[in-house]
């Protein structure tokens, strides 16, 4: 077994990048954009965490006034509005952003411009979510909460215009439009860029998991945001123009939005956890030395999931009556859903078995991943059965269910992810001691937070209440999981000052294959320089890398094939029409507030947004046809 | 497996591969993100007619379908819609064969169809409103406006296309295979046809049954 090093740094020769803000902003690289969603993504993270330590605050002693109950409300929803939508999804599309073109041995995604667009129209739609708090420190400008406080959920007729005439709910229902949008987008480009730009050689089963994981992913966002879409138009129409959707006085059902919000929100769930057991299956086959056990069949069972995973929506929907049939049928398969999932453990295991295991941070979060996400699942698959759903239903259970899942499944992944990949995207290895004290101190957080919600949910203690009696003996537990929560944050604190220290290029410079890797991206050198691949690179198998170095494979690393290293690559020229095109569209979605009629529909207001949303509708128009004249063939 | 049989793998080469065209499932890029965005449009589409269908009879207070609808002009427009699928075809063909003439004409022709369909149901919207049918009035009135007003403007968004697309067309300012441009168009075109075949015969035709 010949082992080559490859020398990776010299066999390119790299330009100095143009540094500027300008340049960062008509960027059209795939590598800038998944860094940028990275930080944005982060800080969102952050944010939504100050959220749920104030809920955990005000719930560590009974009949606590910490906080109002409206401003609870204003907590959770945005909690956990932030957290799926403006931290977990978009840290998997930096990742998306980031590696899927360098696994493929491509040199960017399919429309480089569109990506950008996506990405800005992100970043305009999650601010425009978050302006409410800054409107908040306005008193007595606008009349009613301006902080959505409806449920990330937003169930009818909660959010009609009756029952919450403000703001907040605008604010949620037009944000999430525009967040919404900016994902389909990215999904049509990333689903295309995996099927068309595969290096040479690299058939589909030859794709590394990450970026299957990504392909499935995509294809769910594809397929299930259009749903929550006309949910959401609908839900638009009724609180604008007046229409009865889902008004039950004039003969609508409120069940209609929680079917084509579940229909999306299942989906979802899988949208959330699948990047990071892509993450994990790249992190523990590179952990253990080992390939990833029955690969085809984390592979298919990921694909399977993603099917199965639109069958399944009404087990959130149990308690609300469909009767024996419906509850039998979603009970079913809801039940089958978690054998594609038990695969993919039992295949990481595998993985990890007879290993020579280095423990690195990243292994140590992928590690743990297994094990918490395995809690949540446990739990989770306890609510396949309507009697035992009705049970738990509303209660603390079902928080410590889908915390396990979303917290120890996808965040965990996501900071293994970070541990990873950190590397290869900024150049400087991430302080390991500061890792693994961080890692345990979320472990410990992570456990003590979460767990004992099982019990105060068996016990009875109800979701969403934003204060509980003394002697309910409900004390211990809810302090317990205070603690747990403000130990939880001193462990992400402590990752956060690791990341910003990398950031800030202060760590050991990093090698471009720090880990002994097996895919194309680490056969890169570091820093990835703007091309990716000076020369493509023929893949024969789908751990090229590895092959290459350990098993006398035919070389696909540039300091192995890259005959000329000041080869003339041409790469697409920035444009600004993506940024431009993003304002016009979240602009226009944000002329919907001009509108308002209040569950009625009110003439004057629908002409004043008219004159505003029929010029930004014929600017954008006009802006889209200049930018699909501009000539974007690389050069 | 030796290098220069790697090097040929699948007859796709390297140099192949850094060109702006390569294509490793071999179907264009905007037409495979195109066929998913049209695949992604289907559950629009779904979740509309879904939400249709499971008003349809609930509404408390008329006017009902049978109040407003009138199938011989609603026939009409629907044929006009079909016709136009047949005349795009036409219009995809002159461009796989390189007749400019034919595929301007039709291309035009198409749009002016398409048109004429938005034209329809401007009238048809007009002379409901009229009816006593509104968008507030009741479910089926909420439900029937919101589904064929989208499917609509999907209509006058592809006659938007159309215009453009011929104009760009005759000024030879699309880049790469025309004929792809064109046939990319015509996807969108009879997809939208296609849902109206759909929606006719959910909303329309099923009145009519006994």
């Amino acid at each position: 077994m010949a082992t080559i090093a490859p020398q990776t740094d010299t066999q390119v020769v790299v330009h100095e990048e143009d540094n500027s803000v300008w340049s960062w902003i008509t960027t059209v690289d795939h590598k800038r954009i998944g860094k940028m969603y990275l930080a944005s993504a982060f800080l969102f993270f952050l944010f939504g965490g100050i959220e749920a330590l104030l809920v955990r605050a005000q719930l560590a002693v009974p009949n606590s006034t910490l906080i109002s109950a409206q401003t609870y409300n204003e907590l959770f929803t945005m909690h956990a509005t932030t957290m799926v939508f403006l931290a977990i999804m978009p840290l998997s599309a930096a990742f998306f952003n980031y590696l899927i073109p360098l696994q493929i041995g491509a040199r960017d995604v399919v429309f480089p411009r569109v990506n950008a667009y996506g990405w800005w129209l992100f970043l305009f739609g999650a601010l425009f979510i978050q302006l409410p708090f800054i409107l908040n420190l306005m008193p007595g400008v606008f009349d009613g909460p301006v902080i959505p406080d409806g449920g990330w959920f937003g169930y009818s007729n909660q959010t009609s215009a009756k029952y919450s005439p403000g703001l907040s709910i605008d604010f949620w229902m037009l944000g999430l439009q525009i967040v919404g949008l900016a994902s389909l987008v990215a999904s049509f480009n990333f689903i295309t860029t995996i099927l068309n730009l595969r290096a040479p050689g690299m058939t589909l089963f030859r794709v590394p998991v990450f970026t299957w994981m990504g392909m499935v992913v995509n294809f769910l966002l594809a397929m299930s945001l259009p749903m929550i879409t006309v949910g959401l138009l609908l839900l638009m129409f009724d609180r604008n123009y007046g229409t009865n959707f889902y008004t039950p006085a004039n003969g609508g059902d409120p069940l209609l939005w929680q079917h084509l919000f579940w229909l999306f929100g299942h989906p979802e769930v899988y949208i959330l956890i699948l990047p990071a057991m892509g993450i994990v299956s790249e992190v523990l086959p590179t952990a253990s030395k080992k390939p990833l056990f029955g690969a085809p069949f984390v592979i298919f069972s990921g694909i399977l999931i993603g099917f199965i995973g639109f069958g399944v929506w009404s087990h959130h929907m149990f308690t609300v009556g469909l009767g024996p049939v419906a509850d039998a049928a979603f009970s079913i398969t809801t039940m089958i859903i978690a054998v594609p999932t038990a695969v993919k453990i039992f295949n990481w295991l595998a993985t990890l078995w007879g290993g020579r295991i280095q423990f690195t941070t990243a292994s140590l979060f992928a590690i743990s991943f297994i094990g918490l996400f395995t809690i949540g699942g446990l739990s989770g698959v306890m609510h396949a059965s309507p009697p035992v759903d009705l049970q738990h239903q509303d209660s603390y259970f079902v928080v410590a269910h889908f915390h396990y899942v979303l917290f120890g499944g996808a965040i965990f992944g996501l900071f293994s992810g970070f541990y990873f990949y950190w590397p290869k995207m900024y150049g400087v290895m991430l302080n390991e001691t500061l890792g693994k004290i961080s890692w345990g101190v979320m472990f410990l957080g992570m456990n003590l937070c979460f767990f004992p919600m099982h019990f105060l949910g068996a016990q009875g203690m109800p979701r969403r209440y934003y204060t509980y009696d003394a002697g309910l003996n409900w004390e211990t537990w809810n302090l317990v999981a205070t603690i747990g929560a403000f130990t939880l944050a001193l462990g992400v604190g402590i990752s956060a000052v690791n990341m910003v220290r990398g950031w800030l290029k202060q760590g050991e410079k990093a090698p471009a294959d720090p880990w002994d890797a097996a895919t194309l991206e680490w056969s890169l050198p570091t820093p990835v320089p703007h091309f990716n691949f000076q020369t493509v690179p023929t893949v024969h198998s789908d751990r090229p890398f590895w092959d290459e170095k350990h098993e006398g494979g035919p070389p696909v690393s540039q300091a192995r094939i890259n005959e000329d290293p000041h080869k003339h690559v041409e790469m697409p020229p920035p444009s600004y029409w993506p940024i431009v095109a993003s304002c016009l569209t979240g602009l226009f979605f944000v002329c919907f507030m001009l509108g308002k009629g209040y569950g009625a529909f009110d003439y004057d207001a629908f002409m004043t947004q008219m004159y505003v949303q029929i010029p930004v509708a014929v600017a954008l128009f006009a802006v889209i046809l200049l930018w699909s004249r501009e000539d974007a063939t690389p050069h | 497996m030796s290098a220069s049989a790697a090097e040929h793998h699948h007859g796709i080469t390297t140099t192949d591969a850094e060109s702006h065209h390569y294509a490793a499932l071999g179907v264009d890029h905007l037409k495979l993100a195109f066929w998913i965005f049209l695949g992604s449009d289907c559950f629009f589409f779904g979740s509309l007619i879904g939400t249709y269908m499971s008003y349809r009879g609930k509404s408390l207070v008329g006017p009902y379908p049978l109040d407003v609808f009138d199938v011989n002009v609603t026939s009409i427009s629907t044929f006009i819609l079909l016709m136009s699928s047949f005349t795009m075809v036409l219009a995809v063909l002159g461009a796989k064969t390189g007749k400019r003439m034919m595929t301007m004409t039709f291309l035009l022709v198409t749009a002016a169809l398409g048109a004429s369909f938005v034209g329809f149901q401007v009238y048809e919207f007009n002379h409901f409103f009229h009816e006593g049918l509104t968008l507030q009035g009741n479910l089926f009135g909420s439900s029937f406006y919101t589904l064929t007003g989208f499917h609509g403007t999907h209509v006058a968004i592809g006659v938007l296309w159309l215009l453009i697309e011929t104009f760009w067309y005759g000024r030879g300012w699309i880049r790469g295979d025309e004929g792809l441009a064109v046939e990319i168009a015509g996807l969108y075109w009879h997809f939208v046809d296609i849902v109206w075949i759909v929606i006719f015969t959910i909303v329309y035709l099923l009145e009519y049954t006994t």
